[in-house]
């Protein structure tokens, strides 16, 4: 292990390691929002409600990132159209393209999530939340979406870890995120396994400070107080 | 055919076969690491529970790109003083071989915690009563706790290899000739990059489907005479 070479290329790998941060923080939290009115309608009782989002999530859980992610960045430009609308500097760009495809990705999967967690709201505080009279859309935002916010967030945490390890793959579409910057060390210093171990532990240390905020979070928002157990 | 594939259906379809392989090829590898992963994390020596629960925090931690990377680039150096040693002019890790370890690797340590609940699963009575049969313990987990274990896993299993499936795309990046490769050749030929990836993402969906009624099959056939709670 050449430890002198680490130290001297880290800040290249700590800005690669921002890049990451940044592109997870964004996806994470655009998918969430993203996901919310898709989740609420995968958990309707309407049937065609239902099954109007789920082609949405079958196509972006059934194919792999790399593929959703050359589909944006590459399979794009092959229409006209695009490219001369007023989107193309964006999605001529690595990052927004990036961006774009991870928010789709992932919020097919919170998608299912907020499902799960609306499913498993105990029946009868919705029908008590009724009972007082209050309207289909209170209780929605009063009882049911609280209480699937508490029940959803351990598994929201599992998929924003997912995602921070998928954020590797952007540097396949040429972003210099972690991933990418220790590639783009190794091709200067022919040093492969300094530089994947140093990015595998940077990754595991953002993973663990990670699940240690949500372990706060999850406490703020006073989850186990609110399993009645 | 909607797609004009420029004649490079059997192109793709070989990428097909390759992605297959590849899958199966590291779901062996990684049941395997997962049971051992499990045995050892249930065990009741200290040491091999902080080996088991090292693996798969490490493993799962850290992206399944970089251990592809990290398994292909990284074991240069390795293979080639294992070269020296065995007196062979040189000896490296295919991208297959690499891709099978990373991927493997990367379920076996999801798997361990699959396992590890399944283990934990079986009621304690079962291994008690093949202690007081004589049994030994290799014999009491083979007869005993393993038949039942696979009931309990398959569910969580059969999303784990879904997953994979997905992941062997990743392989494409070391030069693996599987789908994604495959369509990427197609792209530089062709100019017609979304067409080809439309394709491979559709040909993903479709191993998807079949993996997603294999397990259907397979979860029925694991719960012979096991009541299902009325639906």
């Amino acid at each position: 292990m050449n430890w002198d070479v680490i130290v001297q290329y880290l800040p290249r790998l700590l800005d690669g390691a921002v890049l990451t941060l940044q592109l997870v923080a964004i996806s994470v939290l655009l998918g969430l929002i993203l996901a919310l009115p898709m989740g609420i309608a995968r958990a309707s009782q309407n049937l065609y409600l239902r099954a109007l989002p789920y082609a949405y999530i079958f196509f972006f859980r059934g194919t792999p990132l790399l593929v959703q992610l050359f589909l944006v960045y590459y399979g794009m430009a092959q229409f006209d159209v695009v490219r001369q609308s007023a989107l193309w500097p964006y999605l001529r760009d690595p990052y927004w393209c990036a961006i774009i495809t991870m928010t789709l990705h992932t919020a097919a999967y919170i998608a299912e999530i907020i499902r799960g967690a609306i499913q498993a709201v105990p029946p009868g505080e919705v029908e008590a939340a009724r009972a007082l009279g209050m309207s289909r859309t209170q209780t929605l935002l009063h009882v049911t979406l609280p209480r699937a916010i508490r029940i959803g967030l351990p598994a929201y945490s599992n998929e924003v870890i997912l995602m921070l390890k998928a954020s590797a793959l952007a540097s396949t579409i040429t972003l210099v995120e972690l991933t990418g910057a220790a590639r783009t060390i190794i091709a200067r210093t022919y040093l492969p396994v300094e530089f994947f171990f140093a990015a595998g532990v940077i990754y595991l240390i953002i993973a663990f400070v990670l699940v240690q905020g949500f372990k706060l979070l999850e406490r703020w928002l006073r989850v186990d107080a609110c399993q009645g157990r | 055919m909607i797609f004009d594939l420029h004649g490079f259906g059997p192109a793709l379809l070989a990428g097909t076969l390759m992605t297959i392989q590849l899958a199966l090829a590291s779901l062996a590898l990684g049941l395997v690491l997962g049971l051992l992963g499990a045995l050892a994390k249930t065990s009741p020596l200290k040491p091999l529970q902080w080996l088991g629960g090292t693996y798969s925090t490490l493993v799962r931690g850290v992206p399944e790109l970089l251990w592809v990377l990290l398994i292909y680039f990284g074991t240069v150096g390795l293979m080639r003083s294992l070269a020296d040693l065995l007196g062979m002019e040189s000896l490296e890790l295919s991208a297959f071989a690499a891709g099978t370890i990373a991927l493997g690797l990367c379920f076996g340590a999801y798997a361990t915690e699959v396992f590890r609940g399944a283990i934990l699963a079986i009621p304690k009575g079962h291994r008690e009563a093949g202690l007081a049969l004589g049994l030994s313990a290799p014999r009491i987990f083979w007869r005993l706790i393993l038949p039942q274990m696979w009931r309990i896993a398959l569910p969580g299993l059969g999303n784990l290899f879904m997953i994979l499936m997905k992941d062997t795309a990743l392989v494409s990046v070391i030069g693996l000739e599987e789908l994604m490769r495959r369509s990427q050749i197609a792209v530089t030929a062709s100019k017609e990059p979304f067409t080809f990836y439309m394709v491979a993402a559709l040909i993903y969906l479709g191993l998807t489907v079949v993996a997603m009624i294999g397990l259907h099959f397979l979860e029925r056939r694991a719960s012979r005479g096991f009541v299902r709670s009325a639906a």
